[in-house]
Protein backbone atom coordinates (compact mmCIF):
# COMPACT_ATOMS: atom_id res chain seq x y z
CA UNK A 1 0.00 0.00 0.00
CA UNK A 2 1.46 3.32 -1.00
CA UNK A 3 1.51 6.55 0.95
CA UNK A 4 -0.11 9.50 -0.75
CA UNK A 5 0.38 13.18 -0.10
CA UNK A 6 -2.73 15.26 0.45
CA UNK A 7 -3.58 18.69 1.79
CA UNK A 8 -6.00 18.65 4.70
CA UNK A 9 -7.62 21.96 5.53
CA UNK A 10 -8.35 21.88 9.24
CA UNK A 11 -9.71 24.87 11.14
CA UNK A 12 -8.71 27.16 8.27
CA UNK A 13 -5.11 25.92 8.19
CA UNK A 14 -3.68 23.72 5.45
CA UNK A 15 -1.64 20.69 6.45
CA UNK A 16 0.37 18.64 3.99
CA UNK A 17 0.27 15.07 5.20
CA UNK A 18 1.27 11.66 3.91
CA UNK A 19 -1.50 9.12 4.42
CA UNK A 20 -2.23 5.48 3.68
CA UNK A 21 -5.45 4.86 1.75
CA UNK A 22 -6.77 3.02 4.79
CA UNK A 23 -6.02 5.86 7.25
CA UNK A 24 -9.19 7.38 8.64
CA UNK A 25 -9.64 11.09 9.09
CA UNK A 26 -9.57 10.42 12.84
CA UNK A 27 -6.18 8.63 12.54
CA UNK A 28 -4.62 11.57 10.75
CA UNK A 29 -6.15 14.37 12.84
CA UNK A 30 -5.34 12.73 16.16
CA UNK A 31 -2.17 10.72 15.51
CA UNK A 32 -0.46 12.72 12.76
CA UNK A 33 -1.57 16.27 13.50
CA UNK A 34 -1.80 15.85 17.28
CA UNK A 35 -5.34 17.18 17.57
CA UNK A 36 -6.47 16.01 20.98
CA UNK A 37 -10.00 17.33 20.51
CA UNK A 38 -10.80 14.50 18.04
CA UNK A 39 -11.00 11.22 19.89
CA UNK A 40 -11.19 7.52 19.30
CA UNK A 41 -14.16 6.03 21.13
CA UNK A 42 -15.83 3.10 19.40
CA UNK A 43 -14.60 3.01 15.80
CA UNK A 44 -18.12 2.21 14.65
CA UNK A 45 -19.81 5.61 14.35
CA UNK A 46 -21.89 5.10 17.47
CA UNK A 47 -20.28 7.15 20.25
CA UNK A 48 -19.62 10.54 18.65
CA UNK A 49 -16.25 11.31 20.25
CA UNK A 50 -14.53 11.61 16.84
CA UNK A 51 -17.14 14.06 15.50
CA UNK A 52 -15.76 16.70 13.14
CA UNK A 53 -17.51 19.01 10.71
CA UNK A 54 -16.79 18.18 7.06
CA UNK A 55 -17.79 21.19 4.95
CA UNK A 56 -19.88 22.22 7.94
CA UNK A 57 -21.71 18.91 8.50
CA UNK A 58 -21.02 16.60 11.46
CA UNK A 59 -19.45 13.32 10.35
CA UNK A 60 -17.73 10.37 12.01
CA UNK A 61 -13.97 10.86 11.81
CA UNK A 62 -13.58 7.12 12.36
CA UNK A 63 -15.76 6.24 9.33
CA UNK A 64 -14.35 8.81 6.90
CA UNK A 65 -11.11 8.15 5.05
CA UNK A 66 -8.50 10.87 5.24
CA UNK A 67 -8.32 10.78 1.43
CA UNK A 68 -12.02 11.66 1.29
CA UNK A 69 -11.40 14.84 3.26
CA UNK A 70 -8.74 16.20 0.89
CA UNK A 71 -9.87 19.47 -0.63
CA UNK A 72 -12.67 19.92 1.89
CA UNK A 73 -13.00 22.00 5.04
CA UNK A 74 -12.54 20.10 8.29
CA UNK A 75 -13.56 21.77 11.54
CA UNK A 76 -12.75 20.40 14.97
CA UNK A 77 -13.80 21.85 18.31
CA UNK A 78 -10.73 24.13 18.28
CA UNK A 79 -11.98 25.66 15.06
CA UNK A 80 -14.95 27.12 16.92
CA UNK A 81 -12.79 28.97 19.41
CA UNK A 82 -11.87 32.62 19.12
CA UNK A 83 -8.42 34.27 19.13
CA UNK A 84 -6.22 33.14 22.00
CA UNK A 85 -8.39 30.03 22.33
CA UNK A 86 -11.26 32.10 23.71
CA UNK A 87 -14.12 29.73 24.41
CA UNK A 88 -17.14 29.55 22.14
CA UNK A 89 -20.31 30.73 23.94
CA UNK A 90 -21.67 27.18 23.82
CA UNK A 91 -18.54 25.93 25.62
CA UNK A 92 -19.14 28.61 28.26
CA UNK A 93 -22.64 27.23 28.74
CA UNK A 94 -21.18 23.72 29.14
CA UNK A 95 -18.83 25.03 31.84
CA UNK A 96 -21.47 27.02 33.67
CA UNK A 97 -23.96 24.15 33.67
CA UNK A 98 -21.51 21.43 34.65
CA UNK A 99 -22.11 19.68 31.34
CA UNK A 100 -18.51 18.48 31.12
CA UNK A 101 -17.13 16.14 33.73
CA UNK A 102 -14.32 14.03 32.30
CA UNK A 103 -14.72 16.03 29.08
CA UNK A 104 -14.09 13.15 26.69
CA UNK A 105 -17.44 13.53 24.91
CA UNK A 106 -17.51 17.34 25.02
CA UNK A 107 -16.02 18.17 21.59
CA UNK A 108 -18.51 15.89 19.84
CA UNK A 109 -21.39 17.17 21.93
CA UNK A 110 -20.55 20.81 21.23
CA UNK A 111 -20.05 20.32 17.48
CA UNK A 112 -23.25 18.31 17.11
CA UNK A 113 -25.33 20.71 19.22
CA UNK A 114 -23.97 23.70 17.35
CA UNK A 115 -24.86 22.10 14.01
CA UNK A 116 -28.40 21.60 15.29
CA UNK A 117 -28.74 25.20 16.44
CA UNK A 118 -27.35 26.50 13.16
CA UNK A 119 -29.89 24.49 11.21
CA UNK A 120 -32.92 24.72 13.46
CA UNK A 121 -32.54 28.10 15.11
CA UNK A 122 -34.39 27.40 18.33
CA UNK A 123 -34.70 23.64 18.80
CA UNK A 124 -36.86 22.28 21.60
CA UNK A 125 -35.39 20.17 24.40
CA UNK A 126 -36.76 17.08 22.63
CA UNK A 127 -35.07 18.07 19.37
CA UNK A 128 -31.78 18.60 21.21
CA UNK A 129 -32.14 15.19 22.84
CA UNK A 130 -32.82 13.58 19.46
CA UNK A 131 -29.85 15.31 17.78
CA UNK A 132 -27.47 14.22 20.55
CA UNK A 133 -28.62 10.60 20.62
CA UNK A 134 -25.44 9.56 18.82
CA UNK A 135 -23.12 11.21 21.33
CA UNK A 136 -22.52 9.06 24.37
CA UNK A 137 -21.60 10.51 27.76
CA UNK A 138 -20.73 8.24 30.67
CA UNK A 139 -20.51 10.96 33.35
CA UNK A 140 -23.22 13.57 33.31
CA UNK A 141 -26.41 11.62 32.77
CA UNK A 142 -27.11 14.04 29.87
CA UNK A 143 -29.43 16.34 31.83
CA UNK A 144 -26.78 19.00 32.32
CA UNK A 145 -25.77 18.75 28.68
CA UNK A 146 -29.35 19.41 27.61
CA UNK A 147 -29.47 22.29 30.11
CA UNK A 148 -26.30 23.78 28.62
CA UNK A 149 -27.52 23.57 25.02
CA UNK A 150 -30.90 25.00 26.03
CA UNK A 151 -29.20 27.90 27.76
CA UNK A 152 -27.15 28.57 24.63
CA UNK A 153 -30.26 28.45 22.44
CA UNK A 154 -32.01 30.95 24.70
CA UNK A 155 -28.96 33.17 24.87
CA UNK A 156 -28.40 33.15 21.11
CA UNK A 157 -32.06 33.96 20.54
CA UNK A 158 -31.89 36.86 23.00
CA UNK A 159 -28.64 38.20 21.50
CA UNK A 160 -29.90 38.19 17.94
CA UNK A 161 -33.67 37.94 17.74
CA UNK A 162 -34.75 36.54 14.39
CA UNK A 163 -31.23 35.58 13.40
CA UNK A 164 -29.72 32.13 13.21
CA UNK A 165 -26.74 31.93 15.58
CA UNK A 166 -23.39 30.79 14.27
CA UNK B 1 -9.62 -1.63 16.07
CA UNK B 2 -7.94 -0.65 12.85
CA UNK B 3 -8.86 -1.81 9.35
CA UNK B 4 -6.46 -3.96 7.37
CA UNK B 5 -4.66 -1.96 4.73
CA UNK B 6 -6.43 -1.51 1.41
CA UNK B 7 -6.01 0.49 -1.78
CA UNK B 8 -8.42 3.27 -2.67
CA UNK B 9 -9.61 4.72 -5.92
CA UNK B 10 -12.22 7.42 -6.51
CA UNK B 11 -14.44 6.67 -9.50
CA UNK B 12 -15.60 9.67 -11.51
CA UNK B 13 -18.63 7.88 -12.95
CA UNK B 14 -20.69 4.74 -12.47
CA UNK B 15 -19.24 3.35 -15.72
CA UNK B 16 -15.74 3.74 -14.33
CA UNK B 17 -16.81 2.20 -11.02
CA UNK B 18 -18.31 -0.80 -12.83
CA UNK B 19 -15.07 -1.26 -14.80
CA UNK B 20 -12.96 -1.06 -11.66
CA UNK B 21 -15.28 -3.44 -9.87
CA UNK B 22 -15.13 -5.95 -12.74
CA UNK B 23 -11.30 -5.74 -12.72
CA UNK B 24 -11.08 -5.97 -8.93
CA UNK B 25 -13.31 -9.03 -8.63
CA UNK B 26 -13.84 -10.46 -5.17
CA UNK B 27 -11.28 -8.20 -3.57
CA UNK B 28 -12.98 -4.91 -4.49
CA UNK B 29 -15.83 -3.19 -2.63
CA UNK B 30 -17.87 -0.11 -3.46
CA UNK B 31 -17.62 2.69 -0.90
CA UNK B 32 -20.70 4.93 -0.80
CA UNK B 33 -21.61 6.59 2.52
CA UNK B 34 -19.40 4.11 4.37
CA UNK B 35 -21.55 4.05 7.50
CA UNK B 36 -21.90 0.26 7.41
CA UNK B 37 -18.85 -0.73 5.38
CA UNK B 38 -16.34 1.31 7.39
CA UNK B 39 -17.40 -0.18 10.76
CA UNK B 40 -17.09 -3.63 9.17
CA UNK B 41 -13.55 -2.75 8.06
CA UNK B 42 -12.65 -1.28 11.45
CA UNK B 43 -13.93 -4.45 13.13
CA UNK B 44 -12.17 -6.56 10.48
CA UNK B 45 -15.40 -8.27 9.56
CA UNK B 46 -14.50 -7.39 5.97
CA UNK B 47 -11.05 -7.01 4.42
CA UNK B 48 -11.26 -5.95 0.79
CA UNK B 49 -8.03 -5.07 -1.00
CA UNK B 50 -9.58 -2.20 -2.93
CA UNK B 51 -12.24 0.36 -2.09
CA UNK B 52 -13.90 2.06 -5.05
CA UNK B 53 -15.28 5.38 -3.83
CA UNK B 54 -18.37 6.43 -5.82
CA UNK B 55 -19.10 9.61 -3.84
CA UNK B 56 -17.89 11.74 -6.76
CA UNK B 57 -19.69 9.67 -9.41
CA UNK B 58 -23.05 11.38 -9.31
CA UNK B 59 -24.45 14.74 -8.25
CA UNK B 60 -28.11 14.29 -9.17
CA UNK B 61 -30.88 15.21 -6.76
CA UNK B 62 -34.20 13.41 -6.15
CA UNK B 63 -36.74 13.98 -8.91
CA UNK B 64 -40.21 12.84 -9.95
CA UNK B 65 -41.20 11.64 -13.43
CA UNK B 66 -43.78 9.20 -14.81
CA UNK B 67 -45.28 8.48 -11.42
CA UNK B 68 -41.95 7.50 -9.94
CA UNK B 69 -39.88 9.19 -7.25
CA UNK B 70 -36.30 8.73 -8.46
CA UNK B 71 -33.72 8.76 -5.71
CA UNK B 72 -30.15 8.76 -7.01
CA UNK B 73 -28.29 6.03 -5.12
CA UNK B 74 -26.07 8.56 -3.37
CA UNK B 75 -29.01 10.41 -1.81
CA UNK B 76 -28.01 10.87 1.84
CA UNK B 77 -30.38 9.91 4.63
CA UNK B 78 -30.55 13.53 5.72
CA UNK B 79 -31.87 14.46 2.28
CA UNK B 80 -34.51 11.70 2.54
CA UNK B 81 -35.59 13.26 5.84
CA UNK B 82 -35.78 16.81 4.58
CA UNK B 83 -36.35 16.81 0.82
CA UNK B 84 -39.75 18.18 -0.27
CA UNK B 85 -40.23 15.57 -3.00
CA UNK B 86 -39.51 12.70 -0.61
CA UNK B 87 -41.76 14.12 2.09
CA UNK B 88 -44.56 14.65 -0.41
CA UNK B 89 -44.29 11.46 -2.46
CA UNK B 90 -42.92 8.94 0.04
CA UNK B 91 -43.60 10.24 3.55
CA UNK B 92 -43.21 6.67 4.85
CA UNK B 93 -39.52 6.74 3.94
CA UNK B 94 -38.96 10.24 5.33
CA UNK B 95 -40.46 9.14 8.63
CA UNK B 96 -38.62 5.81 8.80
CA UNK B 97 -35.23 7.45 8.18
CA UNK B 98 -35.64 9.32 11.48
CA UNK B 99 -34.88 5.95 13.06
CA UNK B 100 -31.69 5.33 11.08
CA UNK B 101 -28.42 5.83 12.97
CA UNK B 102 -27.54 9.27 14.28
CA UNK B 103 -26.94 12.73 12.81
CA UNK B 104 -23.48 11.79 11.53
CA UNK B 105 -24.62 8.53 10.00
CA UNK B 106 -27.53 10.29 8.26
CA UNK B 107 -25.20 12.95 6.88
CA UNK B 108 -23.10 10.34 5.05
CA UNK B 109 -25.21 7.20 4.67
CA UNK B 110 -26.90 6.71 1.28
CA UNK B 111 -30.13 5.10 0.15
CA UNK B 112 -28.40 2.93 -2.46
CA UNK B 113 -25.71 1.87 -0.04
CA UNK B 114 -28.29 0.91 2.54
CA UNK B 115 -30.14 -1.34 0.07
CA UNK B 116 -26.90 -2.86 -1.28
CA UNK B 117 -25.78 -3.61 2.28
CA UNK B 118 -28.97 -5.67 2.72
CA UNK B 119 -29.09 -5.60 6.49
CA UNK B 120 -32.05 -7.71 7.65
CA UNK B 121 -33.03 -5.01 10.16
CA UNK B 122 -33.02 -2.19 7.60
CA UNK B 123 -35.65 0.53 7.95
CA UNK B 124 -34.98 1.76 4.41
CA UNK B 125 -35.16 -1.78 3.03
CA UNK B 126 -38.53 -2.40 4.62
CA UNK B 127 -39.91 0.89 3.24
CA UNK B 128 -38.60 0.00 -0.21
CA UNK B 129 -40.43 -3.34 0.00
CA UNK B 130 -43.66 -1.85 1.35
CA UNK B 131 -43.83 0.77 -1.41
CA UNK B 132 -43.02 -1.68 -4.22
CA UNK B 133 -39.77 0.10 -5.11
CA UNK B 134 -37.28 -0.94 -7.79
CA UNK B 135 -33.56 -0.35 -8.05
CA UNK B 136 -31.84 0.67 -11.27
CA UNK B 137 -28.61 -1.24 -11.59
CA UNK B 138 -25.58 -0.77 -13.86
CA UNK B 139 -23.25 -3.60 -14.76
CA UNK B 140 -20.71 -4.49 -17.44
CA UNK B 141 -23.55 -5.51 -19.77
CA UNK B 142 -25.57 -2.34 -19.28
CA UNK B 143 -28.49 -1.24 -17.13
CA UNK B 144 -31.35 -3.25 -15.71
CA UNK B 145 -34.09 -2.78 -13.14
CA UNK B 146 -34.62 -5.10 -10.18
CA UNK B 147 -37.73 -5.07 -7.97
CA UNK B 148 -36.65 -4.68 -4.36
CA UNK B 149 -38.83 -7.73 -3.63
CA UNK B 150 -36.21 -9.74 -5.58
CA UNK B 151 -33.16 -7.87 -4.34
CA UNK B 152 -32.57 -9.28 -0.87
CA UNK B 153 -31.24 -12.84 -0.77
CA UNK B 154 -29.95 -13.37 2.75
CA UNK B 155 -27.92 -11.64 5.46
CA UNK B 156 -25.97 -8.82 3.74
CA UNK B 157 -26.46 -10.55 0.39
CA UNK B 158 -28.31 -9.23 -2.65
CA UNK B 159 -29.22 -10.59 -6.07
CA UNK B 160 -26.80 -8.12 -7.69
CA UNK B 161 -24.04 -9.64 -9.78
CA UNK B 162 -20.47 -9.12 -8.60
CA UNK B 163 -19.79 -6.07 -10.73
CA UNK B 164 -23.22 -4.45 -10.61
CA UNK B 165 -23.92 -1.16 -8.82
CA UNK B 166 -27.21 0.39 -7.76
CA UNK B 167 -27.53 3.78 -9.45
CA UNK B 168 -31.12 4.76 -8.53
CA UNK B 169 -33.97 3.78 -6.29
CA UNK B 170 -37.38 4.15 -7.94
CA UNK B 171 -40.43 4.43 -5.71
CA UNK B 172 -44.01 4.71 -7.02
CA UNK B 173 -45.30 8.10 -5.87
CA UNK B 174 -47.93 8.08 -3.16
CA UNK B 175 -51.50 8.07 -4.45
CA UNK B 176 -54.65 9.65 -3.01
CA UNK B 177 -56.52 7.29 -0.67
CA UNK B 178 -53.23 5.71 0.35
CA UNK B 179 -51.99 5.68 3.93
CA UNK B 180 -48.77 4.57 5.51
CA UNK B 181 -47.32 3.80 8.90
CA UNK B 182 -43.93 2.87 10.30
CA UNK B 183 -43.26 1.39 13.73
CA UNK B 184 -40.20 -0.17 15.26
CA UNK B 185 -38.95 -1.44 18.58
CA UNK B 186 -35.34 -0.67 19.50
CA UNK B 187 -33.39 -0.99 22.70
CA UNK B 188 -32.19 2.59 22.37
CA UNK B 189 -33.08 5.26 19.82
CA UNK B 190 -30.69 4.99 16.82
CA UNK B 191 -29.98 1.28 17.43
CA UNK B 192 -30.65 -1.53 14.98
CA UNK B 193 -34.34 -2.45 15.01
CA UNK B 194 -35.37 -5.54 16.94
CA UNK B 195 -38.49 -5.54 14.77
CA UNK B 196 -39.66 -2.86 12.34
CA UNK B 197 -42.92 -2.73 10.39
CA UNK B 198 -43.74 -0.61 7.35
CA UNK B 199 -47.39 -0.74 6.25
CA UNK B 200 -49.22 0.73 3.27
CA UNK B 201 -53.03 0.72 3.03
CA UNK B 202 -54.93 1.83 -0.08
CA UNK B 203 -58.68 2.45 -0.05
CA UNK B 204 -61.12 1.75 -2.87
CA UNK B 205 -62.41 4.46 -5.17
CA UNK B 206 -65.22 5.46 -2.84
CA UNK B 207 -62.62 5.67 -0.08
CA UNK B 208 -64.79 3.68 2.31
CA UNK B 209 -63.07 0.28 2.50
CA UNK B 210 -59.63 -1.25 1.98
CA UNK B 211 -58.56 -2.12 -1.58
CA UNK B 212 -54.99 -3.27 -0.95
CA UNK B 213 -52.50 -3.65 1.88
CA UNK B 214 -48.75 -4.25 1.95
CA UNK B 215 -46.70 -4.94 5.05
CA UNK B 216 -42.91 -5.25 5.15
CA UNK B 217 -41.00 -6.41 8.19
CA UNK B 218 -37.41 -6.06 9.38
CA UNK B 219 -35.66 -8.07 12.07
CA UNK B 220 -37.71 -11.23 11.53
CA UNK B 221 -35.60 -13.28 9.10
CA UNK B 222 -32.32 -13.34 7.19
CA UNK B 223 -33.58 -10.41 5.09
CA UNK B 224 -36.26 -7.75 5.23
CA UNK B 225 -39.45 -9.53 4.28
CA UNK B 226 -42.74 -8.73 2.61
CA UNK B 227 -45.67 -10.30 4.44
CA UNK B 228 -47.46 -12.90 2.32
CA UNK B 229 -50.26 -10.94 0.53
CA UNK B 230 -52.68 -13.82 1.14
CA UNK B 231 -52.45 -13.23 4.87
CA UNK B 232 -53.68 -9.69 4.28
CA UNK B 233 -56.31 -10.54 1.66
CA UNK B 234 -59.00 -10.79 4.35
CA UNK B 235 -58.72 -7.05 4.95
CA UNK B 236 -59.93 -6.16 1.45
CA UNK B 237 -63.42 -4.64 1.49
CA UNK B 238 -63.23 -3.86 5.21
CA UNK B 239 -62.68 -0.82 7.38
CA UNK B 240 -60.30 -0.68 10.33
CA UNK B 241 -62.29 1.50 12.67
CA UNK B 242 -63.95 0.68 15.95
CA UNK B 243 -63.63 -2.56 17.84
CA UNK B 244 -64.37 -4.77 14.81
CA UNK B 245 -61.62 -2.92 12.94
CA UNK B 246 -59.22 -3.50 15.81
CA UNK B 247 -60.10 -7.19 15.74
CA UNK B 248 -59.57 -7.43 11.98
CA UNK B 249 -56.19 -5.68 12.21
CA UNK B 250 -55.13 -7.91 15.09
CA UNK B 251 -56.25 -11.06 13.28
CA UNK B 252 -54.25 -10.13 10.17
CA UNK B 253 -51.25 -9.22 12.32
CA UNK B 254 -51.53 -12.54 14.16
CA UNK B 255 -51.62 -14.45 10.86
CA UNK B 256 -48.44 -12.65 9.75
CA UNK B 257 -46.71 -13.25 13.09
CA UNK B 258 -47.69 -16.93 12.91
CA UNK B 259 -46.16 -17.26 9.44
CA UNK B 260 -42.71 -16.15 10.62
CA UNK B 261 -39.96 -17.98 12.41
CA UNK B 262 -37.67 -15.24 13.65
CA UNK B 263 -34.46 -16.43 15.23
CA UNK B 264 -33.26 -15.53 18.71
CA UNK B 265 -30.23 -13.46 19.56
CA UNK B 266 -28.88 -11.78 22.71
CA UNK B 267 -31.43 -8.99 22.38
CA UNK B 268 -34.67 -10.90 21.86
CA UNK B 269 -36.05 -14.41 21.63
CA UNK B 270 -37.89 -15.60 18.54
CA UNK B 271 -41.16 -15.61 20.47
CA UNK B 272 -40.66 -12.05 21.62
CA UNK B 273 -39.99 -10.95 18.05
CA UNK B 274 -43.14 -12.72 16.88
CA UNK B 275 -45.09 -10.96 19.61
CA UNK B 276 -43.63 -7.64 18.48
CA UNK B 277 -44.63 -8.39 14.89
CA UNK B 278 -48.22 -8.93 16.00
CA UNK B 279 -48.44 -5.81 18.16
CA UNK B 280 -46.59 -3.46 15.83
CA UNK B 281 -48.28 -4.74 12.66
CA UNK B 282 -51.76 -4.30 14.12
CA UNK B 283 -50.80 -0.80 15.22
CA UNK B 284 -49.31 0.03 11.83
CA UNK B 285 -52.35 -1.30 9.94
CA UNK B 286 -54.77 0.78 12.00
CA UNK B 287 -52.62 3.86 11.67
CA UNK B 288 -52.09 3.43 7.91
CA UNK B 289 -55.84 2.97 7.50
CA UNK B 290 -56.64 6.09 9.50
CA UNK B 291 -54.05 7.94 7.47
CA UNK B 292 -55.59 6.78 4.19
CA UNK B 293 -59.10 7.68 5.35
CA UNK B 294 -57.83 11.09 6.47
CA UNK B 295 -55.98 11.65 3.20
CA UNK B 296 -59.10 10.79 1.21
CA UNK B 297 -61.41 12.99 3.30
Amino acid sequence: MTLRQIVLSVNDRDHEVWVLPSDTLLDVLHDELGMADVRYGCGEGVCGTCTVLLDGEPVNGCLTLALQAAGRQVTTLRGLMGPGEAMHPLQECFLRRGASQCGFCTPGMVLTALDLVRRRGQPSREEIRYALVGNLCRCTGYTKILDAVEEYVGQAAADAPGEVPS
Amino acid sequence: MVASAFEYVAAGSYDEAVRLLADGGDEAKILAGGQSLMPMLNLRLAHPELLIDINMADERQPSVADGMLRLPALTRHRVLLEHDLVRRHCPLLAEAVRHVGNVRVRNRGTVGGSLAHADPTSEIGSCALATGAHVAVRGPDGDRTVPVSELFVSYWTTALAESEIITDVLIPVGRPRQGWSFHEMVRRTSDFAIVAVAAMVELNERADTIAATRVALAGVADRVTLADPELLAGLAGRTLTGSTGDEAADAAAARIAGSLEPSADVHASGDYRRRLVRVLTARALREAYAHAAGAAA
